[in-house]
């Protein structure tokens, strides 16, 4: 841990100091101490362990600010040591667990077992996030100064929304207090209620009920109204279409304290996807139009859409192995989404340094975060990436407890080779 | 204890909101006409440590006290005062009376005024009920509180235990806690303090102390140890069992945590600063026992005992006003 480190003749890439360039940096007491532009292996710190980076992108580790971590209650899906292994071999280092557990963390004692049961047997950071409402009930606001203060990061009912405007207006406003961050899950619950995929042709000809595209934007424009009223910090979680991606771009024009985020199968696949009944493809919000999926890449491209999550919804195949309607939600992504962006780096969609930006530098100011960032008395939460190198994704490299990947068998390039938490390496690619 | 000022003649302008013989609320009242009202009630507190506290000043006037609303405090207070002042007074119990029964206000205001009473003291749940009920009767009204409108002798007898502890009310700076929002104690006493000339801070969370009231030229504090720092007077408003449970805040351990008034948080204001609570109090919701019960720091009794005061000056001013004094 004390151990002086140098990680030399490396491609550095900082979003938040927009610093793309060969040369290393050197990591002591799970800090960086020192950010070098021009270190290689010859003029490393005598003493000093020198990892070689061969030329590969060094960049902060990944911040994913929203994943579902099985903990407490859903074990037999996911645990924070399986879940923080699959995190590690995808490249993130902070994983911000999510509030809708069994129980829910809606209770101080609760944030502090999820910090605890992190500490004990996750090897990446994993944080608290705690729930707008008690017991996810969408009527009653939890202790949210106490939450914070026990170390939750954020506010979320996880995949569920909080539907009434009032308790929104309220969570927004009592929010202000400390400028705590509400995460919404935009869709209207009761649009949504009997729908499976997106409402359009492929629902159609499925015979699956659908959920219109516009059950998101409704809620969207409501709580940007009430962030309008309130000033609270909002962020609305997995924006899957067009119109409501146009609504937060707006509402930043206007100067509100909003942000938003897109989960990997947003921007890397579309309701064809559903194919014959893939329930692996079922998530909230679901797959939705190609015009869709692009207005997602574009609003990356322009930063209308802050962050990339992985929204990491591990399933039994007791959940997914039935009926498409009746499947869970949701599928796993911590190993996946860095791939998947990369991917839209190759397609020459969206830069490389936005996508980092995306993963590191957005999440970090938006939760608040020391690390997602290459500077000195950072923490030396990094990765290693090799943008190039071709691979395909398969059921046996999954890490996580479930194997609910809507990916598996997708050819694709670039991934995590080493993963640094506090200076010490939490995964290393064999023959890397 | 400053002494009792000589009350001066009535500065009741034809133009004042008292003109018409009623005390609806402190907005609109001028300086000299609040201390006009807290000069005669100063006079009235000495008089009231005395054995014999019965004055002859409202001889055959007739009160009622109409509380539409649970009260202990103000409607004894008021009862005493209108009694030593030697009017006949009697309690309107809204629970079990016709009103119950779904009588109109307009219809009980004008079948009490057939009575003739004089003087008529008001509590309504509903905002704005004690001026529509004084545009329908003969007599003075004076409002018990309305909704969460407006208080006024509640502020009225604040500000006299401000007086006399700290002299003057003028260049104080009086931090208000709690739920302002639904509070007619507060918004009787930001109009009252502002007028007199004190700075006045609102604390509390943003779901009850909103920043819309940073329009009425105030300063709203979310942080309490930033809203107390250096104040004079800290003044604790009850938090109604309502709001308590997830609404507007999520429990009364959260409240008491952020916004309880205790040792820790009241060291950021004045070594000298007041402590004042309207009553009755939520022990350990927003103020911790041994605060309230500090007999260096704590005037919440004394406040008690000026509100008999400052009624009595207030039935004094009006019925004056109506005989033409």
């Amino acid at each position: 841990m004390n151990k002086l480190k140098a990680f030399v003749n490396a491609r550095l890439m900082d979003p938040a100091s927009d610093l793309d360039t060969a040369g290393g940096l050197i990591v002591q007491n799970g800090k960086i101490t020192d950010v070098a532009p021009g270190l290689f292996a010859d003029s490393a710190p005598s003493g000093a362990e020198v990892i070689d980076c061969e030329g590969l992108v060094l960049a902060p580790g990944l911040i994913d600010a929203r994943a579902y971590l099985g903990e407490p209650g859903q074990e037999q899906k996911e645990t924070m040591a399986t879940a923080s292994r699959a995190a590690a071999a995808g490249g993130i280092t902070t994983i911000a667990a999510m509030a809708s557990t069994d129980p829910c963390i809606d209770e101080v004692a609760l944030v502090e077992f999820v910090s605890r049961r992190a500490r004990d047997t996750a090897i990446v950071n994993v944080v608290p996030t705690a729930c707008v409402t008690r017991g996810r009930k969408g009527k009653e606001i939890t202790e949210m100064g106490m939450l914070a203060e026990a170390g939750a990061v954020a506010f979320s009912d996880g995949h569920r929304a909080i539907a009434s405007a009032q308790v929104m207006r309220r969570a927004l406003a009592y929010a202000t207090g400390w400028d705590l961050l509400v995460i919404q899950h935009p869709e209207e619950p009761s649009l949504a209620a009997s729908g499976a995929m997106n409402a359009g042709e492929m629902a159609t000809r499925l015979g699956i009920p659908g959920i219109p595209s516009i059950a998101e934007v409704m809620i969207v424009e409501r709580d940007l109204r009430l962030v309008e009223m309130t000033g609270g910090r909002y962020h609305a979680a997995c924006v899957s279409t067009a119109a409501s991606i146009e609504a937060i771009r707006q509402a930043k024009s206007r100067g509100l304290p909003v942000s938003c985020s897109a989960a990997a199968h947003h921007f890397a696949l579309n309701e064809l996807a559903v194919g014959d009944y893939r329930t692996f493809t079922k998530v909230s919000p679901p797959l939705r139009s190609e015009e869709d999926r692009l207005a997602v890449v574009a609003g990356l491209a322009d930063g209308a859409i802050d962050c990339i999550v992985s929204d990491h919804s591990p399933h039994d195949q007791e959940a997914k192995r039935l009926p498409f309607a009746q499947a869970a939600d949701g599928a796993i992504g911590l190993q996946t989404v860095l791939p998947l962006a990369l991917e839209l780096h190759h397609n020459s969609q969206v830069p490389l340094m936005r996508l980092l930006d995306a993963l590191t530098r957005a999440p970090a100011d938006m939760l608040g975060l020391e690390a997602g960032r290459l500077a000195g008395g950072a923490p030396a939460d990094l990765v290693l990436i090799d943008p190039d190198r071709p691979w395909r994704i398969t059921e046996d490299m999954f890490l996580s407890r479930s194997k609910n990947s809507a990916f598996e068998d997708r050819p694709i390039q670039g991934r995590a080779v080493r993963t640094v938490v506090a200076g010490e390496t939490v995964f290393e690619l064999n023959g890397s | 204890m400053t002494s009792a000022q000589k009350p001066s003649a009535s500065p009741i302008l034809p133009n004042s909101p008292l003109a018409k013989g009623h005390l609806l609320g402190i907005e609109g009242l001028n300086p000299l006409e609040i201390g006009y009202l807290l000069d005669k009630a100063e006079s009235y507190v000495d008089h009231n440590r005395q054995i014999d506290k019965k004055l002859n000043t409202l001889q055959g006037r007739t009160q009622i006290n109409l509380f539409y609303e649970n009260s202990t405090r103000t409607r004894a207070s008021f009862e005493l005062a209108g009694k030593r002042m030697g009017a006949d007074v009697i309690n309107m119990a809204v629970e079990g009376s016709s009103i119950k029964k779904g009588e109109t206000l307009i219809d009980t205001a004008m079948t009490l005024n057939a009575m003739q009473p004089d003087i008529l003291v008001v509590r309504h749940d509903q905002s704005g009920a004690v001026k529509l009920l004084a545009q329908k009767v003969d007599g003075a009204v004076i409002n018990g509180g309305d909704g969460s409108h407006e208080h006024p002798t509640q502020a009225l007898l604040d500000a006299l235990t401000i007086r006399r502890r700290k002299g003057t009310l003028s260049g104080l700076t009086v931090a208000i806690c709690g739920d302002i929002a639904h509070s007619r104690v507060a918004r009787s006493n930001i109009h009252l303090l502002n007028t007199m000339g004190a700075q006045v801070r609102l604390i509390g969370p943003p779901t009850l102390v909103p920043k819309s009231f940073e329009r009425m030229g105030l300063e709203v504090h979310h942080n309490m140890r930033e809203g107390l720092r250096d104040v004079d007077i800290v003044m604790m408003l009850r938090l109604q069992m309502e709001r308590m449970q997830g609404s507007y805040v999520p429990s009364t351990s959260e409240y008491f945590h952020f916004w309880g008034l205790d040792y820790e948080k009241l060291a950021a204001a004045k070594p000298d600063a007041l402590i004042m609570h309207p009553g009755p109090m939520n022990r350990g919701v927003e103020i911790a026992t041994d605060v309230a019960d500090d007999i260096h720091r704590s005037a919440i009794r004394e406040q008690v005992e000026m509100g008999v005061a400052v009624r009595m000056a207030c039935l004094e001013v009006l019925c004056d006003q109506r005989a033409g004094a």
